[in-house]
């Protein structure tokens, strides 16, 4: 009965969270109702026994990538709205809830009936954090590392891509400065 | 009132199709990040759902990747909209169309 | 010995290769000797066969490599010298060995002459292999090459528009034969199983007797072809347009023999099929005849041998088709000589006379050509049949077999034939060589051939003035494998009768043929006299109207309905779906442009459209394979 109700208030919950973020005008609006949604999305995983993951979710994106968002908010004109032109939304409607419903027959008609034995059974008195650690450093090592490799590269090119010309504040320069930086900038683009 | 497997992908693919909505509807590049997150976080559900329903952990493995890849996303793509911006002042995605053919 | 067969076989392909590595080149001497010596060694090695074969009375049989090999259908490279092949094989290599050696001479100012080498020796090869091979399939590529070979030849002189025409008939009506040659061997592969010959013939005694006359009837459609038998015969006159040594040895010893080798080759076949024999040896017979006429009165020495070719070829038919197999080889071999000689000496005379080919315009060449002269009067005697020349006992023969089966009507068409023969070879003989000297009307200055050129057709002088007394070897050479009947007409006093009586006719013919064109009267015919305005001058001079038939009655409707199908089908229905096709993907691409907007957000609306497309599939194969056993219920249900 419990996991029941949070169940549905939480679906609830990310679900509005989510439509907020898809649907308003606002920058600032849809990256505090996406970071809601996350932390709402770890409830799910803390109610399916998933702890690490739960925690994991919290940590990395109501963390990281959020605050990594809100930073890179802060070099866009955010107030500036972006014009939505709106499209038929009929269309998009249409084609969303199709793949849904797809890929939920794709899951489900298996399930259903086939029998599927588990590969690594979640062992009954043992912490998940503990059996996501060991399965994690045997069977999928190398995957993990190549995560961890993968992530060291991603932060090195979001450095160099974002930190070229960091040193330049716009805010400490003159206007003639920055009218001839631009200039220059429009020359190596146009070249 | 039991809470089943068929539930958690249900609300999955209600997730998977908001994330859609943002992705086809958005036209703020930054939005269509955020878009993005949705879908990875609804398909994440699934695995995690799949993993406690089965008894078996290799559903919660993939989450892991698939946090592990989106947050390596999000840095590069966030740095690349911060160089875009740079050199266009805007991050419209009707104003990119150097892909015309 | 199977060195020997490989060395008879392949030097006219190195020699072809030879020369053909220079065609693009300005003559030179040596791809005229090199292809020349390589078809001598040729020629040793089948002298050495032949004497193996004599000798011992086996055949050599080998087999190169297995050619192809699917399912019951094995056909290798397989070459077989037996008894009859290694006659062939002589009368190839000696004949082409000659035309090579004459050929340095005669084409020695021609542009071509280095590719002129090339196709001669290539001819030899395909012929080699038509000969030597010891299936049906093998025979089949031999015939196909000749043909392509003779096609090159006659159209040698390609920049005249006759000779390109020649050789596009001759390729025509050699393919219409060829389909008949092909329907015949499927039809053989098809009752029997295999296309070897010792195997077919071997499975020919168990099958029926209609099978068996269909068979023979579509591969002598094949023969006729390439022998040139009515009604497909216009070609061999207009292959004239050819160089004199391609006559000589593709239009004359060899290639159109070919028919008559392949009937040969199957008299089991035709054994079995007396009916059909018959049906040959009346064609033939008619052949015969007809061609003599048609020879009577034409102006052009080239084409005169030519009809006379076809002539000769006729009894070689009706020999074969009455059973006479070894007397149809025997005369193949004695007419190769002979009718080669002749044609080398047309060659000479053409070569005095700068190409000039009326028989009228010359006259008292005698004088500047005694070689020459000599050589083409022993071979009209030769080919008249007057003892004791090639021609009278490969001749008199065939006349004596059709005497001996009681096929009387035959027998008088021959002998009526054998009458016309020497009166025609000796009217251009006469006008050529004899009386009054003409050509100097007309300006030309004719010389005698090189001497190396007389030198090298002497061989063949030789051989057709003694062939003859080779009939008794020959005889018991081929009785191995071929029906052994000596004919002999029974009484004495009948057989020296006809005898003489042959004799006799042949003679007072060559006698009126020399009164008629020696006189000094003869002068170039205007279309004045009363002759050449009869009805039958022009009969025959319009060989019969049988090429205006064809012009008007076959190639002009086939060409309208050719137009017809080019505008109505051809350009309707077959361009027009494929413009439709190409139309469908071009317009497609042009509408579905506007999606490649370069607009991110529309790709991804797209992007989204392909990933529900690619889902349904899934489910409605993840259905179906689920589904399948009920599926299959269903279909099947519904026919599929």
């Amino acid at each position: 009965m419990f996991e029941a109700i949070a169940f549905y208030l939480f679906a609830f919950l990310t679900i509005v969270m989510f439509f907020i973020t898809v649907t308003t005008a606002q920058a600032l609006y849809a990256l505090t109702s996406l970071a809601a949604g996350m932390i709402f999305i770890s409830a799910f995983f803390f109610i399916l026994g998933a702890d690490f993951l739960g925690a994991v979710q919290i940590v990395v994106y109501s963390g990281a990538v959020m605050a990594l968002y809100a930073f890179g908010m802060m070099f866009f004109d955010t107030t500036r709205d972006v014009k939505e032109k709106k499209g038929n939304s009929l269309i998009i409607f249409g084609l969303s809830t199709l793949a849904a419903f797809l890929v939920v027959v794709i899951f489900v008609a298996p399930m259903v009936t086939d029998n599927i034995t588990a590969f690594y059974p979640i062992i009954e008195g043992v912490g998940n954090t503990q059996e996501v650690g060991v399965v994690l450093f045997t069977k999928y090592l190398i995957p993990f590392e190549v995560a961890a490799v993968m992530l060291l590269v991603a932060m090195v090119a979001g450095i160099v891509l974002a930190g070229k010309k960091m040193d330049l504040s716009l805010t400490e320069m003159s206007d003639a400065e920055i009218r001839d930086m631009r200039e220059e900038k429009n020359k190596k683009v146009l070249s | 009132m039991e809470i089943g497997l068929n539930h958690y992908l249900v609300l999955s693919a209600i997730l998977f199709a908001i994330g859609l909505i943002g992705v086809m509807r958005r036209k703020n590049l930054l939005m269509l990040f955020f878009a993005t997150e949705i879908l990875l976080n609804s398909v994440n559900i699934s695995f995690a759902a799949i993993s406690h329903y089965y008894g078996d952990l290799t559903g919660q493995m993939f989450a892991f990747f698939v946090i592990a890849i989106a947050a390596s996303e999000v840095a590069v793509g966030l740095g690349l909209l911060i160089v875009w911006h740079k050199s266009h002042n805007n991050i419209d995605l009707e104003q990119m169309s150097t892909m015309r053919g | 010995m199977e060195l020997f067969l490989y060395v008879a076989l392949f030097s006219p392909l190195v020699g072809s290769l030879f020369a053909a590595l220079f065609t693009a080149k300005p003559k030179t001497i040596i791809t005229g000797i090199i292809p020349s010596t390589l078809l001598v060694v040729s020629f040793l090695s089948s002298s050495v066969l032949l004497g193996h074969v004599l000798s011992t009375g086996e055949s050599v049989h080998v087999e190169l490599m297995t050619w192809i090999s699917t399912g019951h259908l094995h056909i290798p490279f397989g070459f077989v010298v037996d008894q009859v092949s290694v006659t062939m094989m002589m009368v190839v290599t000696i004949v082409s060995s000659v035309v090579h050696v004459y050929a340095i001479g005669y084409m020695d100012h021609d542009k071509g002459f280095n590719r002129f080498f090339a196709w001669l020796s290539a001819f030899v090869f395909s012929m080699l292999i038509l000969v030597m091979s010891d299936n049906y399939a093998g025979l089949f590529i031999g015939w196909e090459g000749v043909g392509l070979c003779s096609w090159g030849l006659i159209g040698f002189w390609f920049h005249k528009e006759s000779a390109s025409w020649a050789a596009n008939e001759a390729f025509i009506m050699n393919r219409i034969a060829d389909l008949g040659m092909l329907i015949g061997i499927f039809l053989v592969y098809w009752n029997t199983g295999t296309l070897q010959y010792d195997g077919a013939f071997e499975a020919f005694k168990t099958l029926d007797n209609s099978t068996l006359t269909m068979i023979g009837i579509f591969l002598f459609i094949g023969a006729m072809g390439k022998s040139a038998q009515f009604p497909l015969h216009t070609w061999l006159a207009d292959a004239m347009e050819g160089p004199t040594p391609v006559s000589a040895l593709i239009h004359a010893a060899t290639m159109v023999t070919a028919g008559v080798y392949l009937v040969v080759r199957s008299n089991e076949l035709y054994s079995l099929i007396p009916d059909v024999g018959l049906f040959i040896a009346s064609l033939g017979t008619f052949v015969a005849m007809f061609a003599a006429s048609m020879a009577l009165v034409n102006r052009d020495i080239k084409r005169v041998i030519a009809y006379s070719t076809l002539s000769q070829l006729g009894y070689m038919f009706a020999a074969a088709g009455l059973g006479a197999y070894w007397v149809a080889l025997f005369h193949l071999m004695a007419h190769a000589f002979f009718k080669a000689l002749l044609f080398l000496g047309a060659g000479n005379v053409m070569h005095a006379m700068d190409s000039e080919l009326d028989p009228f315009k010359m006259g008292g060449l005698g004088k500047v050509m005694k070689g020459s002269m000599i050589m083409m009067t022993l071979a009209s005697v030769a080919l008249a049949g007057l003892f004791p020349l090639a021609g009278f006992f490969s001749k008199d023969v065939i006349l004596e077999a059709a005497f001996a089966e009681h096929h009387f009507i035959i027998y008088t068409v021959l002998l009526l034939t054998a009458g016309l023969t020497a009166f025609y070879s000796f009217r251009i003989i006469a006008l050529i060589f004899h009386g009054e000297e003409r050509y100097k009307l007309f300006g030309f200055h004719p010389h005698e051939a090189y001497k190396f050129m007389l030198v090298a057709m002497s061989p063949l002088l030789i051989l057709a003035v003694i062939a003859g007394a080779f009939r008794t070897t020959f005889f018991s050479m081929v009785e191995e494998i071929l029906s052994a009947t000596e004919y002999h007409i029974h009484s004495h006093v009948t057989f020296w009768m006809m005898t003489i009586g042959t004799q006799l006719f042949v003679i007072l013919a060559i006698a009126y043929a020399y009164k008629k064109y020696m006189s000094r009267d003869i002068k170039l015919p205007d279309g004045t006299s009363d002759m050449e305005n009869s009805f039958k001058y022009k009969l025959l001079i319009n060989q019969y109207y049988i090429p205006y038939f064809y012009e008007n009655y076959l190639v002009k409707p086939y060409r309208g309905l050719s137009k017809v199908f080019w505008k109505e089908i051809d350009q309707k229905v077959v361009d027009a779906s494929v413009d439709g096709i190409a139309k469908v993907i071009y317009t497609t691409g042009d509408t579905t442009r506007a999606m490649q907007s370069g607009n991110l957000s529309t790709m991804l609306k797209w992007m989204v459209t392909g990933i529900v497309v690619l889902l349904s599939l899934a489910v409605v194969f993840g259905l179906a394979a689920r589904h399948s056993d009920g599926l299959r219920v269903v279909l099947s249900g519904l026919g599929v």
